[in-house]
């Protein structure tokens, strides 16, 4: 005996989801509104367990331009330009297909963005897979950053930055989030609302084909299992070119004030980028799916309608101006077609031809989705796994006699560490030239730093966060995200103006995935609201679990700021022998949630609260320093902490360096080992003239000088764990990943 | 010196060279329907995925009616510099000897490397791309190197795509057609990189004048 | 209306890493015994006259310098 599964069950609604959508429309919804509903009211789409949530998050400013609810958000950068930028993530299709679901990763957030009327700029991606000795994790490594650099490189828009982790929370569960930046004249910039009634809608870009069908409400509502096989189908294909033509045509369009507004079409296809434009309108519109230029024969108006082909912007035109719009896309290669009407009925009415196929009130699809508050519970520990890997970590790293308490084989094991190590071997598959605007490339500063001369100055973007940190503590962890930005903001010079943010979790309807999205969000709200940084815009993927259980809690954070003059940046490697090395900021590091806490197997609950303020004084101090020209260097300290962050600042100029952390761990009572590798926010490390660090004081922040530059070796003075390693061996270690990456177990 | 800029569907980096060239004279872009190239002093052939790279990088490109037009300059002797796709054009196109292949190590790479010009000058000049790996068959090769053909050669250790006996970039035999995988054009400003790349562009109008 | 089907393949004697690259990654997979891989392309074609098909794989669709073709009609 077969059981019938309700057809609203099998596209993710629930039985009393599927009640309201009766009683709003009222009657039982046919195959194609059934279709629509179920899509718009999916996780990825209604944010049905995260957009109470999101009400905490401060979103205005001076500067703010667009904020949440267009396309992307965008900041004023002087002279009458503007900068957009957005994150989002696309993690359950790179799960599926690492090459495509990246791709198209990059794909969506480029249209987001100049789906504003800005033009991108740039790229950045912030990765997260299972450990490297996963056959699974190398092959979803090798996809993504493949993908990236295929559709990134293809388009021409520099990929500039971006960060990847490898935990084993997220062995079934990848994360890929892409973030875009883009340049826009403010009179040229255009919104998401459609308006005027009797104005054209016209479809642009590629065919409509199969791609994605059922995807948002199949893949990004529900978890990860066994049958991801039969998913393959719902994976959209990426074409580059095709978007590189679309793109053109659209800034052109958009110069010559063609388009009265543009969406663009990203999940749900059709069904939620009409609705959402009708929406945020207030007006109706009729779609003819007949019209639709289709790459298969006989598709169903449903599939039409929630078809995922890539490639494809919406756009209302004044009927007086579709000749010339249709014109433009011919010039451009891309294909156009009026395909629908902006009514003033407030429904979404789809016909085939003259036959209507489906009606719904805008409000009900749109709005319509019940919202749900979250049962959060916080655990009674630490609910991810432990695993001491750190002697078999020593031994590939110092050779198989080493052993796993002396400093400086730990220091070898933590910078071969992969999500410590060089990304070199990532980034050189992507462009990050491509505009001429990329003053600092990837590795060489603390964030990506692009020239705008069309407003005389120049922005930088940094993309951050640690999952497992987030894990130990979601507040402070989150807080810790933002700030991390922050500082790596500071070190080249820049201001924060607004910040993005995706928010990675788990299932929320499961008590702990809920209780770190709560924690996290109070968190992410807090962290803005103290250091007075708008949030512009984001994305939330949830259901981000594997059979083992959730992904570690994951908010990644983009942050845009401005500099006066990219002439004047430090770099995060030191310059020249003889300078000074600092540490300066109100740096308390703890082994909790450390890489080496990672490695030892020692993970638990529990961080240091940060003090936000302090840490804002900091950056405020050092932004002005490296503005000044003060400074030779500046190099945030994160992962695998200060021994860490001297050892990259060596590497990067081919110097040693000569330290003694004595001072440090008897002003503040740390262990040798905590001041050597415990992690927090707050510290920077500096060099330059010692007159120059040490005048940083006088601004109340504190600042230690711990030797200077110099030698062929890394010295590290700390009592009993005093250690020297030879720079070569730190740098053999810190550029291992290639070798890790494609050497099979 | 008027450079004209060549402009394909798919063109990525034509408005960097177009900045380059205008460092070194005036430049125009020139779209890729047009038959007339405008009367310029030389012709740049830019970088990017022109057609998206389909079939094979550049050889949809070069049966433009722009590129008949450069095909028809290049012939009188007017100069024409081909970068990275320019490069691959212009062999599709048979001005230039050889082919560009699938990298060696199979992927895309982006890196400042060192070429060491025909005279014996270094310049430090970025690569990217992932078909970059020149080739043709031995008794050609010894014909573009007996022939003083080779403009550019990857200094020892820097081939970054296997490219036959480290050649970067290449001319005809008559000296006016230039094409090379790394890009001058991205290194003509002290912000962003080194400046020897303007070297070639300021070379090229040397030439023309 | 012909229907051909074109085989390009990189000639003999180039080197051809997607080739290598897929030979290398097979006793992995349990596929022992297995050698010369070549990676090529495939293009499938209606054409109303086949008898210029031979110029239309020497001018576009193959790079004779690199690369051998053939035409198989279907």
């Amino acid at each position: 005996m077969t059981v019938e599964v309700s057809k609203h069950r099998e596209l993710g609604l629930t039985d009393s989801e599927f009640e309201l959508i009766c009683e709003k429309l009222g009657r039982e919804p046919n195959d194609v509104e059934l279709a629509m509903f179920s899509l718009l009211w999916s996780e990825h789409c209604a944010y049905k367990h995260s957009r109470k949530l999101l009400r905490r998050l401060p979103t205005e400013g001076e500067r703010v331009v667009m904020g949440p609810g267009e396309n992307a958000g965008a900041v004023d950068v002087g002279n009458g330009y503007a900068v957009a930028f957005k994150v989002e993530s696309h993690n359950h299709p790179s799960a599926v297909e690492p090459f495509q679901g990246a791709a198209t990763g990059v794909g969506g957030i480029l249209r987001d963005v100049f789906a504003l009327g800005a033009r991108p700029i740039a790229i950045l991606d912030s990765l997260r897979f299972g450990e490297l000795d996963s056959v699974r994790s190398r092959h979803l490594l090798d996809g993504a950053v493949r993908g990236i650099g295929h559709y990134g490189n293809s388009i021409g828009v520099a990929t500039v930055g971006g960060e990847i982790y490898f935990e084993a929370p997220y062995e079934h569960n990848c994360l890929v989030n892409a973030m875009c930046v883009g340049l826009a004249l403010q009179d040229e910039m255009v919104r998401a609302a459609a308006a005027g009634v009797g104005n054209a809608v016209v479809l642009m870009g590629a065919s409509t084909g199969r791609d994605g069908i059922g995807g948002a409400s199949v893949l990004a509502s529900a978890e990860l299992g066994d049958g991801d096989g039969d998913k393959r189908p719902t994976v959209q294909i990426g074409d580059p070119f095709e978007e590189s033509k679309l793109l053109e045509c659209c800034l052109e369009l958009l110069g010559k004030g063609l388009l009265v507004s543009l969406q663009d079409l990203g999940a749900a296809g059709l069904t939620s980028s009409a609705g959402e434009m009708a929406s945020a309108g207030g007006v109706g519109i009729d779609l003819d799916v007949a019209r639709v230029p289709l790459r298969e024969a006989d598709m169903e108006p449903f599939e039409i309608m929630v078809s995922e082909s890539q490639e494809r912007m919406l756009g209302v035109v004044e009927p007086a101006k579709v000749a010339e719009v249709l014109a433009v896309c011919e010039k451009w290669q891309t294909g156009a077609a009026e395909i629908g009407v902006v009514t003033d009925s407030e429904q979404i009415r789809v016909l085939r031809g003259e036959e209507m196929v489906g009606e719904m009130p805008v409000e009900a699809l749109v709005d319509g989705c019940p919202l749900y508050d979250l049962a959060p519970e916080e655990p009674g520990g630490w609910i991810y796994g432990n695993e001491d890997v750190l002697p078999a970590r020593v031994a590939a790293a110092a050779g198989p006699g080493a052993d796993p308490n002396d400093p400086s084989a730990i220091l070898l094991a933590l910078l071969s560490s992969p999500s410590v190590a060089s990304k070199r071997w990532a980034f050189e598959q992507y462009d990050s030239v491509v505009g001429s605007r990329t003053v600092r490339r990837p590795e060489s500063a603390g964030a990506a730093i692009l020239n705008l001369p069309e407003s005389g100055n120049a922005i930088a973007v940094s993309i951050d966060g640690n999952g497992r940190r987030v894990a130990c503590d979601p507040y402070a962890g989150t807080v810790e995200a933002v700030l991390e930005c922050a500082q790596n903001l500071a070190c080249v010079g820049a201001e924060p103006l607004g910040l993005t943010n995706c928010l990675n979790f788990g299932n929320p309807e499961k008590p702990a995935p809920a209780w770190q999205l709560d924690r996290a969000v109070s968190g992410l709200a807090d962290a803005c609201k103290a250091l007075g940084v708008p949030v512009v815009g984001g994305n939330v993927s949830l259901y981000n679990e594997g059979p083992d259980g959730p992904i570690y809690p994951t908010p990644v954070v983009g942050m845009v700021g401005e500099l006066p003059d990219p002439e004047r940046v430090a770099g995060s490697a030191f310059a020249k022998e003889g300078d000074a090395v600092g540490l300066v900021g109100p740096f308390s590091p703890s082994l909790a949630g450390s890489e080496l806490a990672k490695l030892r197997g020692e993970l638990d609950m529990g961080l240091p609260q940060p003090d936000v303020a302090a840490v804002a004084d900091a950056c405020a101090t050092i932004r002005d320093a490296v503005r000044a020209g003060k400074l030779a260097s500046a190099h945030d300290i994160s992962d695998g902490g200060l021994a860490c962050a001297l050892a990259e600042s060596a590497i990067g100029a081919g110097l040693g360096c000569k330290v003694d952390l004595t001072p440090l761990i008897e002003r503040s009572g740390l262990t040798a080992e905590e001041a050597l590798f415990g992690e927090g926010p707050g510290g920077f490390l500096l060099s330059g003239e010692r007159a120059a660090l040490e005048s940083l004081g006088q601004s109340g922040v504190e600042v230690v000088v711990l030797g200077e530059v110099g030698g062929g070796e890394i010295a590290m003075e700390a009592g009993e764990r005093s250690f020297s390693l030879p720079l070569e061996a730190a740098e053999s270690a810190w550029r291992s990943l290639a070798e890790q990456v494609e050497t099979p177990t | 010196m008027i450079w004209g800029v060549l402009q394909f569907p798919g063109s990525c980096d034509e408005r960097d060279a177009l900045h380059a060239c205008s460092l070194a004279g005036e430049a125009r872009l020139i779209w890729h329907e047009e038959r007339d190239l405008g009367g310029v002093d030389g012709v740049v052939v830019p970088g990017g995925f022109s057609y998206g790279d389909y079939l094979r990088a550049g050889a949809i490109a070069r049966f433009s009616p722009a590129m008949e037009a450069v095909a028809e300059f290049a012939a009188a002797g007017g100069p024409v510099l081909g970068i990275c796709n320019g490069f691959q054009v212009l062999c599709e196109a048979g001005l230039l000897p050889g082919a560009l292949l699938l990298n060696e190590e199979l992927r895309f790479v982006c890196r400042q490397v060192e070429l060491i010009a025909g005279d014996g000058e270094r310049l430090s000049i970025p690569v990217k791309h992932g078909e970059g790996r020149f080739y043709a068959p031995d008794d050609i090769l010894d014909e573009i190197e007996e022939n003083g053909q080779v403009a550019f050669r990857y200094a020892p250790g820097q081939n970054p795509n296997g490219s036959a006996r480290d050649i970067a970039g290449v001319t005809n035999e008559a000296g006016n057609v230039l094409g090379l995988m790394p890009h001058p054009e991205h290194a003509v400003d002290p912000l962003t990189g080194s400046t020897d790349g303007l070297k070639i562009f300021r070379s090229i109008a040397g030439l023309a004048a | 209306m012909a229907k051909a089907r074109v085989l390009i393949r990189p000639k003999e004697g180039i080197l051809d890493p997607q080739g290598k690259a897929v030979e290398r990654a097979l006793p992995a997979l349990g596929f022992e015994g297995v050698e010369h891989v070549r990676v090529g392309r495939m293009v499938e074609l209606e054409a109303e006259d086949p008898e210029r098909l031979g110029e239309l794989c020497e001018k576009l669709l193959a790079n004779p310098l690199i690369e051998d073709y053939e035409i198989q009609t279907l």
